[in-house]
């Protein structure tokens, strides 16, 4: 708890806290029927599948932040020395990454799909699915961030790593919601996308843990 | 509480480069250590292996007097602080938030944080921005962190570099304290400490 209040300090205290993704999410929301023509039907088929790609970019902005600063001012060796085990410290400092891009994110996604042409009846879906795949890109993201320490100039490295990662939950998330809507059976895609988001928070925590001390030594 | 720190044939590379091998020491509760050696003989790094931070080529970290079930990562996360050169103090929050934290992460409360910080003198720091602290108050608060929340083993790199006249005595005194009281001192140094310290020298 103590760890939690304070990763959720300290993203606030860098840039606003959820308010960089949620300002990410909203301008590229808007600038899509910009792009694609205002045209209803069109902006309609495309409204679920853009907002997953949308959010997926939106959650990989302060990846870049969540090991980083700790690894280079010193407070990952304190963390290290603290009551609980490096895998738990990196497990906390996912939840926190994913309260406070995840969480926001997924209450903003029914809003923009919805506004883009997606159904109003599917916004629970739309907003269940994007919560757990936010959980899956902020573990996956986090061990993204984790293996680019001691790299300079990691955040290319971070974008290049967790991508690949995190098509599986667009895909997953995207035909969830794209079958929910066409009367569809959803309920397989959607188990697929929970149990991944599980799997990704259950084993990634390990791979941090490791990428840290790595580094660190 | 830990009796003693036994360091047995340690050998440590930083990079490619082995700094040093076949360093066996000990240093037992009331004791306080110092290790010299020029710049980049392995002093820091020794003590990185000591909190586990870095893994050893070859040798042992072994920790006594710990209870028979206790591993040597347990031993580390109870008994064992680390202050360097790099404090984990966040530049952009209030001084009195970030030691209260390491305070409380290290196993202390608020009251011993806030004792810690007047006997440092920096309690007047406390509502300031870590950014606008000069090197020798962050420093002080970063000791504030030891006495605050008791561990038995001190692992120190150059604590006593930033610090003013005044305040190398009174850590000084505190060290005393702390070595009157069971505790182990580690220290990396190239000034002697203001307290009686057998020497080890590191690599070479």
């Amino acid at each position: 708890m103590l760890l939690l209040r304070r990763e959720l300090a300290l993203a606030w205290a860098r840039g606003g806290g959820p308010l960089l993704a949620l300002g990410f999410f909203a301008a590229a929301a808007v600038m899509l029927p910009l792009s694609l023509g205002p045209e209803p039907a069109r902006l309609a088929r495309v409204a679920s599948g853009a907002a997953w790609v949308l959010l997926a970019l939106a959650s990989l902005l302060s990846l870049d932040r969540m090991f980083e600063p700790d690894f280079e001012d010193g407070a990952l060796d304190l963390l290290s020395l603290g009551p609980l085990p490096l895998e738990a410290v990196a497990a906390v400092k996912c939840v926190a990454q994913w309260l406070v891009t995840g969480a926001p994110l997924a209450l903003a996604a029914p809003i923009g799909a919805i506004a883009l042409g997606a159904k109003p009846a599917a916004a629970p879906v739309i907003a269940a699915a994007a919560a757990l795949g936010g959980l899956a890109f902020a573990f996956l993201g986090g061990a993204g961030a984790a293996l680019a320490l001691a790299s300079r100039r990691g955040g290319l490295l971070i974008a290049v790593i967790v991508l690949p990662l995190l098509t599986p939950p667009v895909i997953f998330g995207g035909a969830a919601i794209d079958n929910f809507q066409g009367g569809l059976p959803w309920l397989t895609p959607f188990s697929l996308l929970a149990a991944y988001a599980l799997a990704a928070a259950a084993l990634t925590p390990f791979a941090m843990a490791g990428a840290c001390r790595n580094a660190a030594s | 509480m830990i009796t003693a720190v036994a360091l047995e044939d340690l050998a440590v590379q930083r990079g490619e480069r082995v700094l040093f091998s076949k360093l066996s020491a000990r240093v037992v509760a009331g004791e306080a250590v110092a290790l010299t050696g020029a710049n980049g003989a392995g002093k820091t790094t020794l003590l990185r292996v000591v909190a586990g931070l870095a893994a050893p080529l070859a040798g042992t970290v072994r920790f006594e007097g710990l209870p028979g079930d206790a591993g040597v990562d347990d031993a580390r996360r109870e008994h064992c602080h680390l202050v360097g050169h790099q404090d984990g103090l966040k530049s952009a929050r209030a001084a009195g938030a970030e030691l209260e934290f390491q305070v409380m992460w290290t196993g202390g409360d608020r009251a011993a944080a806030r004792d810690a910080a007047a006997r440092l003198g920096v309690t007047r720091l406390l509502n300031l921005p870590v950014r606008v602290l000069s090197a020798g108050q962050r420093r002080r608060l970063a000791l504030a962190r030891l006495i605050a929340s008791p561990r038995s083993l001190w692992l120190l790199d150059e604590p006593l570099s930033p610090l003013d006249t005044e305040s190398r005595a009174l850590f000084g005194e505190i060290m005393g304290e702390h070595l009157a009281g069971g505790g182990l001192i580690l220290a990396a140094v190239h000034d002697p400490l203001p307290i009686p310290a057998r020497q080890i020298r590191v690599g070479a």
